[in-house]
């Protein structure tokens, strides 16, 4: 079962942010279940077995204040994918640091080494003011003006800045078949 | 939270408001912009009196701007009606109907974070038979009133948005692809009632125009 946690403030945005995720993961034969990221403590992650962190909207950026809200992060061992504030907050847990960055709508973004099956240059939607890095992490893919992928050194951890769930869907696939 | 809703009349932007409302979203006013353009990649072209008919059994009220409809400074015309409603209303956020429009959507989301405030997109990524479907189940009368794609003809305008017409749609997606929720522009949609009317538009004349695969049906409400 994959876990997806919730990242929006505004409950109207998980329609835009999160219920997209969930329609691809339940097309493609998986089961999931979906918590806000301040009720994870009620959740036993041992019963997932990937977890998804959502993105949400430009203006909601309350998860920067609740990051001890993913201190499990740092000891779990399973796959996570985190979107665009999913990615922030996985840089963030490991030393990472937070950037103004502003790309919005379709954008290029080039693979130089294949991540959940995007490989070369794709097409991307954008949606974020911030983008996030840090050296536990190697980038796998750049805007001209930013990160946009990036994998763990060490653990099955993903980052990607845009939102696949938009453009490209089969990201998605590829993480939770992997 | 106090939201505009970017209104064309149509299906999405009322669904997009019903559940704006049904999340406890208090909708503080409607705004239409209305492009002479009737090529534009941005708006669709309401007629305005029918959506003022709309607004009024809404019983809210709607900030009307009227564009041009040039490619990108279009943008600063919904940005200046926008702006009015924040002002007049004291909005927090818009709410729209996009459903697929990367172009639309972003440009909405651009605008609003200039503005600082929020954006909504309720219907994003929505599966286009499950979106039909919901307007179905939740009770709204939606009537189509232009189309413009092949195999779309006259024969279409005036059909009812039911179990039959998404029968129909299916089949024309499997064989043309055609975008059944016609957020590309394929068809027009009026909603004559939903959750958020208080009362029932009623048509009292029709005039239809067009040829080939372009046909419009202009509606008088009483």
């Amino acid at each position: 079962m994959i876990l997806i946690i919730e990242m929006c403030k505004n409950s109207l945005h998980n329609l835009e942010f999160v219920k997209p995720i969930e329609d691809i993961i339940r097309k493609n034969g998986f089961e999931y279940k979906t918590v806000f990221y301040k009720n994870l403590r009620d959740f036993f992650l041992e019963d997932f077995d990937k977890i998804i962190i959502s993105g949400t909207s430009l203006k909601d950026n309350m998860f920067i204040k609740s990051l001890d809200c993913f201190n499990w992060v740092k000891d779990i061992n399973k796959p996570i994918l985190g979107i665009c504030s999913g990615m922030q907050i996985l840089a963030l847990l490991f030393e990472g640091k937070r950037k103004k960055c502003q790309e919005i709508g379709l954008n290029s973004v080039d693979f130089t080494r294949e991540l959940l099956g995007a490989k070369g240059k794709i097409e991307v939607y954008e949606l974020h003011n911030y983008y996030a890095e840090s050296e536990d992490f190697e980038v796998f893919a750049n805007s001209k003006n930013c990160p946009q992928a990036f994998k763990h050194k060490n653990k099955e951890f993903y980052g990607v800045l845009f939102h696949p769930e938009v453009r490209n869907k089969e990201m998605i696939v590829d993480f939770i078949q992997k | 939270m106090k939201c505009a809703v970017l209104f064309s009349g149509g299906k999405d932007s009322a669904y997009a408001a019903f559940l704006a409302k049904k999340h406890g979203y208090e909708i503080s006013c409607l705004i239409a912009v209305v492009s002479e353009n009737p090529e534009s990649y941005m708006f669709h072209t309401p007629s305005i009196t029918k959506v003022k008919k709309q607004a009024e059994v809404m019983e809210k009220p709607l900030l009307i701007k009227k564009t041009k409809g040039e490619k990108e400074k279009e943008l600063e015309d919904l940005k200046c009606v926008i702006k009015k409603a924040v002002d007049n209303y004291k909005i927090e956020s818009v709410v729209t109907g996009a459903v697929e429009s990367a172009y639309q959507a972003s440009r909405v989301q651009k605008i609003c974070d200039s503005l600082d405030i929020e954006c909504f997109n309720p219907l994003w990524q929505k599966d286009q038979l499950e979106l039909l479907k919901d307007l179905i189940n939740n009770d709204f009368e939606i009537i189509l009133t232009g189309v413009f794609a092949y195999p779309l003809d006259e024969s279409w305008l005036g059909k009812k948005i039911d179990e039959n017409f998404i029968e129909e749609m299916k089949k024309l997606y499997e064989k043309y692809k055609i975008n059944i929720v016609g957020e590309g522009g394929e068809f027009e949609s009026f909603v004559l009632n939903c959750p958020l009317f208080e009362k029932k538009l009623v048509i009292s004349n029709r005039e239809i125009s067009g040829k080939n695969n372009s046909w419009k049906m202009e509606i008088e409400l009483k």
